[in-house]
């Protein structure tokens, strides 16, 4: 019989607010094998902490049953608490009677009474618990980064600065990302190539990172420090290795007509392209949905003349397999599409653009060389409206847009704003805002500069309707603090479109088993005191794919993940999860249900002697587990016919007493 | 096919050109009006009424009896349409609201009525194919402005009709009789409504900008499923004809006669 004491926290007043803690700690020490049972304010606490060391040494305690926040939260703590007071980490069982139960609840009678339950049930799982001992894993001393915007750059480059290697996975032909693309960042307005390419550069050039471009993680097997990943180089019909850069065959490669993605489809590229001037790695690619010699074996060009017969048109698709201790995720960000906002006729006008297209639009490498033209005539725009938050905060309109603030439109907003009037002063700048968010470093200061050195005209209202009429656009919008509608003539209409998490971002969490939040933003293991870790060990977190961020706020994440990822591989043994499923071969029949079900490959079969009656000796083909591999999710006890699949820690007889204690 | 409708108070006075072809249309097209017995206003005049309860109690009446008819419920007029359908809303999803509207009707009453506009019923209960079969005065390309006004496909999250900023439902209706629809800027702009009589000029601008922006794009026929849009509307057309659309439906079908109006 266990000796359990219970302990119930009460969280200030997160969980007293509506749980009877004094009560449900009265109440289960009355169940079987309960001989203490206390509350206090804190339990997590250095004194809640010492009070369970004390009472295990006072009352002999064989397990304990804490009451309290999520074991997501604690249950380590607790854990090494118990450790501590000389007892397994594994005889602790928390009791969630915070997010589970007080967080839900607002009445205190129910929420007590099913605080109760839940410690009930506890204490019953525990009366069965066996000291279960961790085994330990050695750690792949390799990094992964999946991303090479901004974010995936730094974190690379921090990590490989430790000394460790580091591959960076990147979808396009080149790294740099959304960054590459900006003309000048805020507030400090310093171009972004002259603060990006170097870094870029410093990539391309350590010993420890190797760039996989245009290329793309395909599956991912394994578990912290043990990472198996297979990447897929995508064919990109030009040897890597071989490709000077050029650029010969882009200029001489006949089709000329593609929409160029990278300045977003207002100018046109070659079928063979290099994305930019400084793309790294400098090599070309071929876009097999344009290339007439892929299409149709019509033409060959660049083959001939690329002088270090770089070109190959049968080049496949490779798939690369490695190893790594730690993942970084750095998918980035994308602005959504406005395919669903008519009211500002996007759709209907070429004069209508995104803030990221006026990037282009200012950029001196983009289509109109840094000319400020408006897309339809090529004309210099007049007026100009800036329309900030569509898609942003859009609670009212949930279908079309986001609920969140996507924090970087303000203040690149303003940069645009400020820049127009610098550089043409004949130009009416107006900015339509719900609020304008500037918390940042030299942030205000830098807006209070837009509107009071540059006279631009900030008006707190939404525009609700754009429509082509002649070569204008009207605009009409509302001004909240004048009580007046607005009408603009303008010649130029941007878009602060809201951001969104890039779309591979869902598969791949998929495959890590990482978690996302409704927005498909990755979630980080504790929003604040865990920011760059995903709840699954030995994935981070870095930039945009976890939430909206400015560059100054990517490139601190990208780093504090870095350290994160350099902390963990310098370790060189793991300590594992103890609770893993385990086969009774006896009852096995080597049905093969858990193997088909088991998502790490864990499960494997051998064939077996078994004596028989009458000292014959039969072989039978039986499931073993690889306790190295196996994550515990149990899922293969749910389907094993015979009964023969267990979960250690969790076992079917732990779980049916849980129900029975709730039940009964 | 059977159809519980709610005409409203406007079509059977001011507006019986909008109920008159409304019926007739649907019969040529296979579809029976069943008129709600004893219906009341759909609480539209109200809507700024602080007792919200007491205006939408005819609205639940009239969903119940289809319900009870097992029917769906037909309207024609943008605001009964928009009040019931908005009403039906709050009865699915607003528990308070549904728990005291139903001890006033002493009814229990859900919201499972399927409430559709006369344009949804021509869409999706119809189908733009059999009205092309049924045509027999072809538009023959005549250029027809479609006016929805402000509140016929909002709020969205609830009318779920079609896209408020860019609908085309009366568009594709208008192509199927043989006409060529005008898209222009003002279509989904509010008319001026009941401001017209609190503040008559500026209901006149804002119905001007409607009459001239559908003028400037060529259309030599405006229609509206509105009685307030035509009515404001009207004022400001003196030489571009605004008329419903069941009325332009019912030329279009052959079953137009003069004299219906009276």
């Amino acid at each position: 019989m266990q000796r359990i004491g219970v302990f119930v926290c009460w969280c200030g007043s997160n969980i007293a607010g509506t749980v009877d803690v004094q009560a449900v700690s009265e109440a289960l020490k009355n169940e079987p094998g309960v001989v203490f049972s206390a509350n206090y304010q804190y339990m997590c606490s250095q004194a809640g902490q010492n009070m369970i060391i004390d009472a295990v040494k006072e009352h002999n305690l064989t397990g304990i049953v804490v009451c309290s926040c999520s074991p997501r939260m604690h249950e380590a703590t607790f854990r090494k608490t118990a450790a501590t007071a000389g007892l397994n980490p594994y005889m602790v069982e928390i009791a969630n009677i915070r997010e589970q139960c007080s967080w839900v609840h607002k009445d205190m009678l129910t929420g007590t009474e099913k605080a109760i339950i839940l410690g009930k049930a506890a204490v019953a799982k525990v009366n069965l618990n066996t000291p279960l001992v961790a085994g330990e894993t050695p750690v792949t001393k390799r990094a992964l980064v999946i991303g090479g915007g901004i974010a995936g750059i730094q974190t690379a480059l921090d990590i490989a600065e430790a000394g460790f290697p580091v591959d960076i996975v990147e979808t396009k032909p080149t790294i740099g990302g959304k960054m590459a693309q900006l003309d000048k960042t805020f507030p400090t307005l310093d171009c972004a190539a002259c603060i990006l390419t170097p870094k870029m550069v410093d990539v391309a050039q350590n010993e420890n990172i190797r760039i996989f471009s245009y290329s793309e993680v395909t599956e991912v097997k394994g578990f912290v420090g043990n990472f198996d990943v297979t990447v897929k180089k995508k064919a990109r019909y030009v040897n890597e290795d071989i490709c000077t850069g050029c650029g010969a065959c882009v200029e001489k490669c006949p089709m000329k007509k593609v929409p160029n993605e990278f300045n977003l489809g207002m100018d046109n590229r070659s079928a063979i392209y290099i994305p930019f001037a400084q793309a790294v790695p400098k090599v070309a690619t071929i876009d097999p949905n344009h290339c007439n010699m892929l299409k149709n074996g019509r033409c060959g060009v660049c083959s001939k003349v690329c002088a270090a017969g770089a070109i190959d048109y049968k080049q496949q698709d490779e798939y690369i397999q490695e190893k790594y201790g730690a993942i970084v995720v750095a998918t980035g960000f994308n602005p959504i599409s406005m395919d669903k906002f008519d009211e500002y006729a996007y759709n209907q006008s070429k004069d209508v653009i995104t803030s990221l297209e006026f990037e282009r639009l200012t950029n001196a490498a983009g289509p109109t060389a840094g000319k400020l033209l408006r897309p339809s005539d090529l004309k210099h725009p007049h007026t100009i409206v800036f329309v900030q938050c569509v898609g942003s905060r859009c609670a009212s309109c949930a279908e079309k847009g986001k609920e969140y603030c996507s924090k970087i439109c303000c203040m690149y907003t303003a940069k645009h704003a400020m820049l127009t009037r610098d550089k043409y002063p004949d130009t009416e700048v107006y900015v339509f805002y719900i609020d304008v968010r500037t918390p940042g470093k030299s942030f205000d200061e830098f807006y209070r500069r837009a509107v009071e050195e540059y006279g631009v005209h900030y008006i707190k209202g939404m525009v609700g309707k754009v429509f082509p009429e002649g070569d204008k656009l009207k605009v009409q919008a509302s001004d909240l603090l004048n009580n007046k509608q607005l009408h603009i003539d303008a010649d130029l209409v941007v878009l602060a479109a809201a951001i969104e998490p890039d779309k591979s971002a869902r598969p791949l969490a998929t495959m890590l088993t990482a978690s996302m939040d409704t927005n498909d933003f990755f979630t980080e293991a504790h929003p604040k005191l865990r920011p760059v870790e995903s709840p699954t060990a030995g994935v981070f977190l870095s930039g945009t794919c976890q939430g909206p961020k400015d560059i100054p706020e990517t490139v601190s994440q990208a780093s504090a993940a870095a350290a994160k990822v350099v902390s963990l591989l310098v370790k060189d043994k793991l300590k594992g999860n103890p609770c893993v499923a385990s086969s009774d071969e006896l009852m096995c029949n080597g049905c093969s249900s858990c193997e088909r079900v088991c998502p790490y490959g864990a499960i494997t079969y051998e064939d077996k002697e078994f004596r028989m009656p009458n000292r014959t000796v039969a072989i039978r083909r039986v499931a073993k587990v690889n306790p190295a591999v196996c994550q515990g999710c149990g899922c293969c006890t749910v389907v094993c016919p015979s009964g023969a699949m267990d979960l250690r820690g969790f076992a079917n007889r732990q779980i049916i007493a849980e129900v029975d204690a709730i039940c009964k | 096919m059977k159809v519980s409708y709610f005409p409203g108070c406007t079509l059977k006075n001011k507006a019986k050109q909008l109920d008159i072809y409304a019926r007739k249309c649907a019969e040529v097209l296979g579809i029976t009006l069943e008129e709600i017995e004893a219906w009341q206003c759909c609480g539209g005049v109200f809507t700024t009424s602080r007792d919200e309860v007491a205006t939408k109690l005819s609205s639940v009446r009239a969903l119940q009896e289809a319900k009870e008819k097992e029917q769906v419920l037909v309207s024609v007029c943008s605001a009964c349409h928009n009040v019931i359908k908005q009403t039906n809303h709050a009865m699915q999803n607003d528990t308070e609201f549904a728990d005291r509207v139903n001890r006033y009707n002493g009814v229990e009453y859900d919201g499972s009525t399927k409430v559709y506009h006369y344009l949804e019923m021509l869409r999706d209960l119809v189908g733009m194919e059999k009205i092309k079969e049924k045509v027999v005065n072809p538009l023959k390309g005549e250029k027809i402005a479609a006016y929805y006004g402000c509140l016929l496909l909002r709020p969205n999250s609830v009318m779920q009709m079609d896209d408020p900023e860019n609908p085309t439902i009366i568009e594709d209706i208008i192509k199927a009789m043989g006409g060529e629809p005008v898209i222009y800027p003002y279509r989904n702009e509010c008319c001026g409504g009941y401001v017209t009589m609190d503040d008559p000029k500026f209901a006149q601008k804002k119905s001007e900008n409607v009459v001239v922006s559908a003028k400037n794009n060529g259309a030599s026929r405006i229609i509206t499923a509105c009685p307030l849009c035509k009515y404001n509307l009207d004022k400001q057309a003196s030489d571009i004809p605004v008329v419903y659309l069941t009325e332009l439906l019912a030329e279009a079908l052959g079953v137009k006669e003069d004299g219906d109006e009276q």
